[in-house]
């Protein structure tokens, strides 16, 4: 079972290695790690994607709020939260294929960013399925190149309605 | 008023009230023993290896209670501390590990004598801190003290760059720890999980107590006592919990798992709810996990979260601390009345004793360590090494305190014993105290005789001498065919001249009618004494659960 969860920690030298070393030294898999500064500067916030059983993810979260330098440890649920990736995809065109590249890309809303001879540079946000599925149209025209983020993710507000418009703004 | 870094340092180890530092020098750390020399205050014992100001520090918190405080020079000096800083990572021990570390415009270039000792240590540690500044000395020294001490307790280690040490500022004392923003300790349970584990006691007609070192951490004795007298059920106690339930208690019934008692294990087998308090159902108690207290619900009473659950599953988790919780249990829990399952245990208990041939003539491990707790009257301090050693001083001597048993529990160091019974010592100046080993593990760190004999402590040192590498050893007969490969170690020291060439005494037993008068002899002798016992090389150490199997297949060896 896969799992999103966001990680409030100190922002500090040395505590991601902190958090990485935990997941490396227990033998728990992460699929991805973001982090970065948070609105309040003394503190940042790392997304975590991990994958295990309940058994796993309880012992996942609690050698994680063990951690001294461990704020708060939320396991983010699918249907209540908003999840991003960032996406760049340099990818092989030529006369002929540019326009149909410039198609796709504008179908899933995304950027071109570096325009080349031989390539274009693809910036695409979204989720994860929303990403995949735009790597996989541009396959057959042969991706030079690919830097993904990893997931971020926050916790919606807890309504239903507002977690609605958000998807509606969002196109999804 | 400015003073340096290195000022700073002692001012803030006076604040938290360290009486002793073990520790070596070396380049980086001259400013620190600069300021230590003039410190009278803090006695500084200087250990022949940095391994063993470790333990020390390690054995000197378990007997008293109070933080350990060990200081090492960078990069080797640094790295030799690993050991002993993950054996008290695995304990629970409270400890501060300092280390000098080289220059900050030096860090990261491979300099002399640098070593990346807060990466090392991150994943054996509490928390560790590199202090960049100054500025940082006092209030980060104070955290330390703060996160080592409070919660599950923990070392932490304080890397000092030298340029730091050496720096000048004016000294503030943080009056209160400033606590990082995520740092939890928690306490007291909530009601509903209380009534929920009153219930379950309530209901319950095979009851089983299996308390552990958080027990003795949180200082839970007393209450323990009392909630096992109020419900009527056996108590087992871990090599950790040894102490915190009277040995001597009618419903003791002694240690389980792998070499526990055999009332113990097959009371895990046969209850019907486990009450564990303090205690963390290591694989070496647990054995095969499937066969582990197979008819039983299990209450798990922690302070640390992630201890629940982690290694079987668990019908109701109660996170606080031990004394705390056993003190809000006491207040709803009703009496329980004895049952047959008591009188079931007891029977069990009496007919099911460890035992040994005590007919043979020969020397025997058992008897020398029950000799000791004779002539000694249960109320020594014993430390052990890891081992055969170890598993019979937990089965023949009876402790019915605690912070009298000092063993490596975890992490199985050997060489722990003999610097553990140094820090021991010099903790409890007026306690009797023995190390009992192995001739193998003995040889681990037995370059801190200079250290007991400079210190004039009256550590004594029991060698379990047979020649061999026991607990291995034991494993090699008994699954590997007799195949004795690396374990038979006949190349050995005089001990006896080996203590005096380093001004300690020694004494030779070969016989079992000499044993009593040599450890009685031991004692007397005010110093450091090596008691050389040449015991039965084949022994072994029963009663004994196979790797990997359940509990209940445990093998007795011998009956009474």
């Amino acid at each position: 079972m896969r799992h999103i969860i966001s990680v409030i920690v100190e922002n500090k030298f040395g505590v991601l290695a902190r958090i990485s070393g935990l997941f490396s030294s227990r033998g728990y898999n992460i699929d991805s790690l973001t982090v970065g500064e948070s609105n309040d500067p003394s503190v940042s916030r790392m997304t975590i994607v991990t994958r295990g059983d309940d058994s796993i993810l309880d012992q996942v979260m609690k050698q994680l709020n063990k951690l001294v330098d461990v704020i708060e440890v939320t396991d983010l649920p699918r249907e209540n939260s908003v999840r991003r990736e960032l996406c760049l995809i340099k990818v092989k065109c030529t006369a002929g294929t540019r326009t149909e590249i410039l198609e796709v890309a504008n179908v899933f809303r995304a950027k071109t960013i570096d325009v080349g001879h031989r390539s274009l540079m693809i910036q695409i946000t979204g989720t994860e399925g929303k990403i995949n599925a735009f790597i996989k149209l541009m396959e057959p025209f042969q991706i030079i190149e690919m830097a993904r983020t990893g997931v971020v993710a926050m916790m919606r507000e807890m309504n239903e309605t507002a977690g609605q418009e958000n998807n509606e703004q969002n196109g999804q | 008023m400015k003073i340096s870094g290195s000022e700073i340092f002692v001012e803030c180890l006076r604040k938290e009230n360290v009486e002793i530092l073990f520790g070596y020098p070396g380049g980086v750390v001259i400013p620190l023993f600069d300021k230590l020399y003039d410190a009278h205050d803090i006695h500084f014992v200087l250990t022949r290896h940095e391994q063993a100001a470790a333990h020390a520090a390690d054995g000197y918190a378990r007997a008293t209670g109070k933080t350990g405080v060990c200081l090492a020079t960078s990069g080797p000096g640094a790295t030799n501390l690993v050991t002993g800083i993950a054996n008290a990572y695995m304990d629970s021990i409270p400890m501060v590990a300092f280390t000098g570390q080289v220059p900050m415009s030096l860090i990261g270039t491979d300099a002399f004598q640098e070593a990346d000792i807060t990466g090392i240590t991150r994943p054996i540690t509490k928390h560790n801190f590199l202090i960049s500044d100054t500025s940082k000395i006092a209030s980060t020294i104070s955290q330390a003290f703060y996160i080592a001490s409070t919660g599950r307790p923990g070392p932490v280690v304080v890397d000092l760059p030298k340029d730091v040490s050496t720096g000048v500022i004016d000294f503030e004392w943080p009056e209160v720890p400033p606590v990082p923003k995520g740092y939890k300790i928690p306490k007291y349970a909530d009601t509903a999980c209380i009534g929920e584990a009153a219930e379950a006691i309530r209901v319950s007609k095979k009851p089983l107590i299996y308390a552990g070192g958080g027990i003795i951490i949180s200082g839970a004795e007393k209450e323990l006592l009392v909630f096992a007298e109020r419900i009527n059920a056996p108590v087992t106690t871990t090599l950790m919990g040894l102490g915190g339930f009277p040995a001597s208690h009618p419903y003791w019934v002694g240690m389980p798992g792998m070499h526990g008692t055999y009332t113990a294990n097959m009371a895990f087998t046969e209850c019907d709810l486990v009450i564990a308090v303090g205690a963390r159902f290591d694989d070496r108690v647990t054995g095969k996990i499937e066969g582990f207290a197979p008819n039983a619900k299990i209450i798990h009473i922690d302070m640390d979260p992630a201890a629940i659950a982690k290694n079987v599953e668990v019908d109701i988790a109660v996170v606080g601390d031990a004394r705390a919780i056993l003190g809000q249990l006491l207040e709803v829990v009703e009496p329980r009345g004895r049952n047959g399952w008591n009188d079931y245990i007891e029977k069990m208990k009496k007919t099911h004793q460890p035992t040994y041939d005590r007919d043979s003539g020969i020397l025997k491990p058992q008897y020398v360590v029950e000799q000791i707790y004779e002539v000694t009257k249960g109320e020594a301090i014993i430390t052990t090494e890891v081992g055969q050693n170890q598993m019979f001083a937990s089965l023949y001597y009876k402790f019915d305190k605690p912070r009298r048993f000092i063993s490596s529990g975890g992490l199985g160091t050997m060489g722990y014993g003999f610097p553990a019974a140094i820090g021991a010592q010099l903790g409890k100046p007026d306690a009797v105290v023995f190390d009992i080993a192995g001739d193998g593990s003995i040889q681990m760190n037995i370059q801190e005789l200079a250290t007991a004999v400079e210190q004039k402590l009256p550590v004594n040192i029991a060698i379990l001498n047979n020649q061999y590498l026991g607990m291995v050893r034991q494993w090699q007969e008994l699954f590997y065919n007799k195949r004795y490969s690396g374990t038979c170690i006949e190349c050995q020291p005089d001990f006896v001249k080996l203590a005096e060439a380093y001004g300690a005494h020694g004494i030779r037993v070969d016989k079992p009618e000499d044993v009593r008068a040599a450890i009685e002899k031991a004692i007397s002798i005010d110093g450091p004494v090596i008691l050389d016992f040449h015991v039965d090389r084949e022994e072994n150490v029963w009663p004994m659960v196979a790797p990997g199997a359940p509990i209940s297949d445990t093998m007795e060896g011998l009956l009474s």
